[in-house]
């Protein structure tokens, strides 16, 4: 038992490795941040080509999106990181972690929002357009904020995924927060460090997991 | 009280006089949610082969006292004795006695994955444990009464909202009831449909079921109620034959609401 | 023209390709294996828990609600490498193979709870009240009425989790399973050349695009006429 303590709890290392993993946690956010807006803004392009009148416009978006959400992000990610490179790419792991993620994230959220663009009845445009509004008001000011208000609970869940994600940086060596963690573990021999790292996911993400219950909660009454 | 007690005594359904004992009985009944009381002390009894309308303002408790009577609603208080069990005592078996209890309800409540058929089969497969044909040639004769025979293999979505409703009834009277409980089942069909819900009534009354009907069709209730129950404010403030209530109630309040309702 | 034969060279030079394809394909039975043997842990186990859930037990349910949030808050790969490298410090040893196995269908557990939980709750009240009326007893109206009702509600979600976190087998690669990933990334170091990149993302499309359709039609067929 004490033992068990010890490898997992043991205090004096986690407060040891601590200011390693606080600025490992500053480049866990740095990623979150960017994939989470421009993964956003993409997939809400995304979603409204799919949703789009033109067979040229919606099949490429189909086929970009049910690719990407065939590929794991990891194998996106080495494909990125060693496989460009042959092919004279050289990228960052900064850069590379971005790449990825943003166009298997983009497939994500592009996904939630189509749900959203199809939850809003066909009614709502005939209205707006009725009143003169052009197609792109119609999207910007009536059918998008109702869309978005639709999904928040599957929004609110990808951006759960996407911090989640940004954990699979380590594996390129990028010095995000679960790399240092394992840094940590690997000069001690001791899993204390990455326990704490899993407590600072948890600290982050419990809340966002405990929302995403209580929306869907209030949805289906 | 007494007095309205006492009218409806002699103002009880002819099959009622020679079997004093009531299939239902409500003693004493109280309901309440928190702090308000929707069902204030409720004494109502129902005799074998009569059918009972309960009518009042929304809002009187009459939905939830018929809730009471399986006790999908638990009530507060009091006493509900069906064909001589206790409800609320602790060694009655509330699954067993509700087979005894049928009860349609307002919106249906189809299941939507099984057909007619199955609808009306699954009980008398898992809480009368018969076998599958035996269940199914039972279902059967039960939607031939609601003269729905034609459609057993439809599912809920391919019926009329008036179809679906039989299909309702059927389920309910398949189990061999002592008692239907109806909780205002004309109230969510179009108006050109509720006439044929209404005529599946009157034939069971015919063939001697007992029956206890919450519902606001005035003329359903006139036509075809051997007593009539006005109820307000979670009281019973009136009960006597259609006669009395409809024509000459002896409560403002009933008279009040019976004209508004014409 | 230059441009895309160097290209074709890079990712797809079929001498490489004919030299790594058993190993891929090996990759690919041990990918699949693991998929199965997840998504049937994971989903049966989130069954049962969203069915306990329904018994009403306060306690039971505190700690069935704290399981799904903390197991869907976790990035699996820190569980795994704390079950892989923490776990034989106290002398307890899984393989690899068990790690990735059990990380992966506890999430899938946590996840098909909470999707199986509020399909339950979003079958109408009247269902329930209608077979208790008839006297069926609440496992039997669980069983018979509840949850095929609510399976059918939960199936486009199911088949969409299921993927992504099957999908995440990808990571055994960091701790040696292995899998497509493995195979391909040990191939593309050995051999100096992309292609097995290439093959391992194509296996990957292989396995999982007929599922992701699959999940897109469930998805457009979802609505069940209802009165």
């Amino acid at each position: 038992m004490e033992n068990f303590a010890d490898q997992f709890f043991n205090l004096d290392l986690m407060w040891q490795s601590l200011p390693l993993l606080m600025k490992g946690l500053w480049v866990t956010l740095q990623i979150c941040v960017v994939v989470i807006i421009l993964g956003g803004l993409g997939g809400l392009l995304l979603a409204v080509a799919s949703d789009s009148k033109s067979a040229w416009l919606r099949w490429p978006t189909i086929i970009y999106v049910d690719f990407f959400r065939a590929v794991p992000p990891l194998v996106l990610l080495i494909f990125v990181y060693s496989g460009m490179p042959f092919a004279g790419v050289n990228l960052s792991p900064y850069m590379a972690v971005i790449l990825a993620f943003l166009l298997n994230n983009s497939a994500y959220y592009s996904e939630v929002y189509r749900a959203g663009l199809q939850s809003i009845p066909p009614g709502q445009v005939e209205a707006s357009r009725s009143t003169g509004m052009s197609r792109l008001q119609t999207m910007v000011w009536v059918v998008i904020p109702q869309a978005v208000r639709n999904v928040l609970p599957d929004l609110l869940s990808n951006t759960v995924e996407v911090v989640k994600l940004t954990s699979l940086a380590s594996v390129v060596s990028l010095g995000d927060l679960l790399y240092r963690a394992d840094m940590a573990r690997s000069m001690s021999y001791n899993s204390s460090p990455i326990v704490l790292a899993a407590l600072v996911y948890l600290v982050l993400l419990w809340p966002l997991v405990r929302m995403v219950s209580r929306f869907e909660r209030k949805q289906h009454q | 009280m007494n007095e309205t007690a006492a009218v409806s005594l002699q103002g009880g359904a002819p099959s009622a006089a020679h079997n004093p004992f009531p299939i239902l009985e409500l003693i004493g009944l109280n309901k309440a949610f928190g702090e308000q009381l929707v069902l204030d002390s409720i004494d109502l009894k129902v005799r074998p082969g009569e059918l009972v309308c309960v009518i009042g303002p929304s809002g009187s408790g009459k939905s939830t006292m018929l809730r009471c009577c399986n006790r999908l609603e638990e009530p507060s208080g009091g006493q509900v004795i069906v064909d001589g069990t206790d409800l609320m005592d602790r060694q009655t078996s509330i699954d067993r006695m509700r087979q005894k209890i049928g009860m349609v309800f307002q919106q249906f409540n189809l299941y939507p994955h099984y057909s007619a058929l199955g609808n009306v089969a699954l009980a008398l497969r898992l809480v009368k444990k018969l076998s599958r044909s035996r269940a199914e040639s039972l279902a059967f004769d039960a939607l031939s009464r609601v003269g729905l025979a034609d459609r057993a293999g439809h599912y809920p979505h391919q019926l009329s909202g008036g179809q679906q409703q039989r299909v309702g009834i059927a389920r309910a009277i398949a189990l061999d009831p002592k008692i239907v409980l109806f909780d205002e089942p004309t109230s969510a069909l179009d108006p050109e449909l509720v006439g044929s819900v209404l005529e599946v009534m009157r034939e069971l009354r015919d063939i001697g079921m007992t029956m206890l009907v919450v519902t606001h069709e005035m003329a359903f209730a006139r036509a075809v109620a051997d007593r009539v129950v006005f109820m307000a404010d979670g009281n019973i403030v009136e009960q006597g034959p259609p006669e009395q209530i409809f024509q000459a109630p002896l409560h403002e309040r009933t008279r009040a609401f019976v004209e508004q309702r014409h | 023209m230059d441009g895309l034969q160097h290209f074709l060279q890079v990712f797809f030079d079929p001498v490489i390709i004919s030299h790594y394809w058993p190993a891929i394909v090996g990759g690919l039975w041990v990918t699949l294996g693991l998929a199965v043997a997840i998504v049937i842990a994971g989903i049966l186990s989130g069954l049962l828990l969203a069915c306990l859930r329904c018994a009403g037990i306060r306690w039971l349910n505190g700690l069935i609600i704290a399981f799904a949030d903390i197991w869907r808050a976790l990035p699996p790969l820190v569980v795994i490498l704390i079950l892989y490298f923490g776990l034989p410090g106290v002398g307890i040893t899984f393989s690899a193979w068990m790690v990735l196995f059990l990380t992966l269908s506890l999430v899938l557990a946590a996840f098909s709870e909470e999707i199986f939980w509020a399909g339950i709750r979003a079958v109408d009240r009247g269902q329930w009240e209608a077979a208790r009326a008839c006297g069926m007893r609440s496992i039997t109206v669980l069983i018979w009425i509840v949850l095929p009702q609510a399976m059918r509600m939960a199936m486009p979600s199911l088949t969409n989790r299921s993927i992504a976190i099957t999908k995440m087998t990808a990571l055994g690669t960091v701790i040696g399973v292995p899998e497509i990933l493995y195979q391909a990334s040990s191939a593309q170091s050995f051999s100096g050349s992309a292609t097995p990149l290439t093959m391992g993302a194509l296996a990957y499309i292989a396995m999982f695009l007929p599922f992701v359709i699959l999940g897109r039609w469930l998805e457009s067929r979802m609505n069940w006429r209802r009165t």
